[in-house]
């Protein structure tokens, strides 16, 4: 191996490993605070990437439909809830979040999609759509087994992932899809040659990152959210709803998951299960940083990367063999570590 | 007198096992009623029930309205607080990010507001204020009572629920605690207190009650209670016990 080689494939394992870096920081989000392994993270890529493709080839995206079955679908059950209760005072707050909102954008897209606008609208078109599946999907999903344990969120989590990638191939069919790189130039650095593309993964990444620590650490919901992955119930106890964080945390994992499909879509083709290889790439970056502390997941990510894309290079055949088969080691240090998995049940 | 709490015939079980049998109990607007009673009898079971952080059969009626079916968020959004007995502080949070997530329910009242209530949490626990910075994990045991107390002041609670406030402090931080409970019924704060030191709770309380291995045994006027031969004998005691280690 060159030292060009050398290069391009740390490059290209960084621009990767930035992505599981992202999914990473989502997982163990949603994981510190609903307890919920997000299995279905891959699928919010999957929707965003091929939303992008198909915008840019002018052609009206399924996802507005998922959006709006889902939707409906919540509004249901939040309907039901409200009537049971007669609390009639929450049905147009129902109508507008869950039904007049979804609708709008579903609108707005089957309006814009024909007319090509600019990448950068289409890019907010796609996070419209993609991002209001987080809480949606919560609130069909998980919010009804809230105090269910980690093991049953799980099976519900496999569940949906199947559903979504099934609606997927239903809405995207089965050709893969690849969108415009945002930025298509090509710098020399030395000896290497630097896609501008992979500038803006990893500067995409650190910002989205740095954005989520402030608000981690100076916004009252972000504190409301580290405090109940720290102490479920101190968090009930001075008021912070279980449904407000369950909402918080997905929405933040929906918009992580569109934006790292958005970022992949130029590089990679995707089909309408690749997003799934995504995630749990970045699930086991996150296992890498012993899954609790968010700089080491991001870390674990990079190296997740670095090794995909070496090995791709000396064993192409094997390469997510010798990924996944990382996990092993250290998921036996981890269980070795704690000897009790901790099934918090208050 | 209107209640600010009324429990009745409250049952709540561990699996099969039940822990408090058809407890009956009224904390009147604005007074202190105490629960004292051996290890195990079910106090803090009875304040876990009344929050609603355990499943519970019975009625439960906070300022008139039946709190059946609420979870916890809303009876704090309506004015109720718990200092439990395991205090569960943010242990990654620094002091100050702790007392300000107290007023979780009252973020809207302006910074303003939050920051004169903290000065005030601040005053009356000095040691907190030298250490807003510091995680909660690394306080020391007095530091974090302190702190769970702090938390729930933040959260202006109409009813306050204690569990055991006092446990392992040095006496003189046991009378501000007493001091701080004695100001809070001042300013109209109904309080349910439960405590190990009886000596000292009948004293602060205006009626008690005494609750063995999940039954309520006995009431009555705090001052009545604590001339009572058999309270006298088994939660007074002629030694001078204050505190119990957890
Ligand atoms: N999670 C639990 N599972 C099973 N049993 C429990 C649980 N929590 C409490 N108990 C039992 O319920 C009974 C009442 O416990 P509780 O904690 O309410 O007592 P307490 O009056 O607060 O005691 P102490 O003064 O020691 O704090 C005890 O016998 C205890 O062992
Ligand atoms: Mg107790």
């Amino acid at each position: 191996m060159n030292e060009d080689i050398f290069l391009w494939l740390i490059q290209d394992g960084v621009t990767n490993g930035a992505i599981y870096a992202l999914l990473a920081l989502a997982l163990l989000l949603v994981f510190a605070v609903t307890r919920v392994i997000f299995v279905p993270q891959g699928e919010f890529i999957t929707f965003s990437a091929l939303s992008l493709a198909l915008l840019e080839a002018g052609r009206t995206p399924g996802t507005l439909y998922i959006l709006v079955i889902g939707g409906l679908a919540a509004a249901a059950m939040e309907a039901f809830v409200a009537l049971r209760e007669r609390a009639w005072r929450r049905l147009p707050r129902i109508a507008a979040l869950y039904v007049l909102l979804p609708v709008a954008v579903a609108v707005l897209v089957a309006w814009a999609a024909p007319r090509k606008f600019d990448q950068w609208i289409q890019v907010l078109l796609v996070l419209a759509m993609v991002v209001p599946l987080g809480p949606i999907l919560y609130r069909i999903a998980y919010q009804p087994l809230a105090n269910a344990s980690v093991l049953v969120l799980f099976i519900v989590s496999m569940a949906v992932h199947y559903v979504l990638t099934g609606l997927s191939l239903v809405f995207f069919g089965s050709e893969g899809l690849r969108s415009r790189p945002f930025w298509d130039a090509k710098f020399r650095l030395g000896v290497l040659e630097v896609s501008a593309q992979s500038i803006c993964v990893v500067v995409a990444s650190l910002v989205l990152i740095l954005i989520l620590w402030f608000l981690f650490e100076h916004s009252i919901y972000g504190k409301a959210l580290r405090a109940t992955a720290m102490n479920r119930v101190g968090a009930r106890l001075v008021g912070i709803p279980t449904v407000l964080t369950g909402h918080l945390s997905f929405l933040l994992a929906a918009l992580i998951g569109a934006v790292s499909g958005i970022l992949i879509a130029p590089i990679t083709t995707l089909y309408y299960d690749t997003g799934f290889l995504f995630g749990l790439k970045g699930f086991v970056g996150a296992i890498l940083g012993g899954m609790g502390s968010y700089p080491l997941a991001a870390l674990g990510s990079i190296a997740v990367g670095l090794l995909e894309s070496f090995s791709s290079f000396w064993a192409s055949a094997f390469k997510e063999v010798i990924v996944f088969t990382l996990i092993i080691p250290m998921l036996a240090w981890l269980s070795l570590r704690s000897r009790h998995v901790e099934e918090d049940e208050e | 007198m209107s209640a600010a709490l009324e429990v009745e015939g409250l049952s709540v079980a561990y699996g099969k096992v039940e822990a408090l049998h058809r407890a009956s109990l009224r904390v009147p607007e604005g007074s202190i009623v105490t629960v004292i009673g051996p290890n195990g009898a079910g106090k803090t079971t009875l304040l876990g029930a009344i929050m609603g952080l355990l499943a519970s059969r019975g009625t439960l009626r906070y300022a008139g309205a039946a709190l059946e079916g609420l979870p916890t968020e809303d009876r704090v959004a309506r004015g109720m607080c718990l200092v439990p007995e395991r205090r569960e502080l943010f242990a990654g949070m620094s002091v100050e990010d702790n007392l300000l997530l107290g007023a979780f329910h009252r973020r809207g009242a302006g910074a303003r507001a939050l920051a004169a209530d903290m000065t005030e949490v601040y005053g009356r626990f000095p040691r907190l204020a030298e250490r807003t910075r510091q995680l909660a994990a690394t306080l020391s045991g007095g530091e974090r009572q302190m702190l769970a107390l702090g938390r729930a002041l933040m959260a202006k609670p109409r009813l306050l629920l204690l569990d055991e406030p006092s446990l392992g402090l040095a006496p003189r931080v046991v009378r501000e605690i007493f001091r701080i409970i004695a100001d809070l019924k001042r300013t109209g704060v109904s309080m349910l207190l439960v405590e190990q030191n009886a000596r000292a709770a009948l004293q602060v309380a205006d009626y008690g009650y005494v609750l063995e291995i999940g039954d309520i045994v006995m009431e009555g006027p705090a001052a009545g209670l604590a001339g009572h031969p058999r309270v006298i004998e088994t939660y007074l005691g002629l030694s001078a016990k204050t505190s119990q280690p957890d």
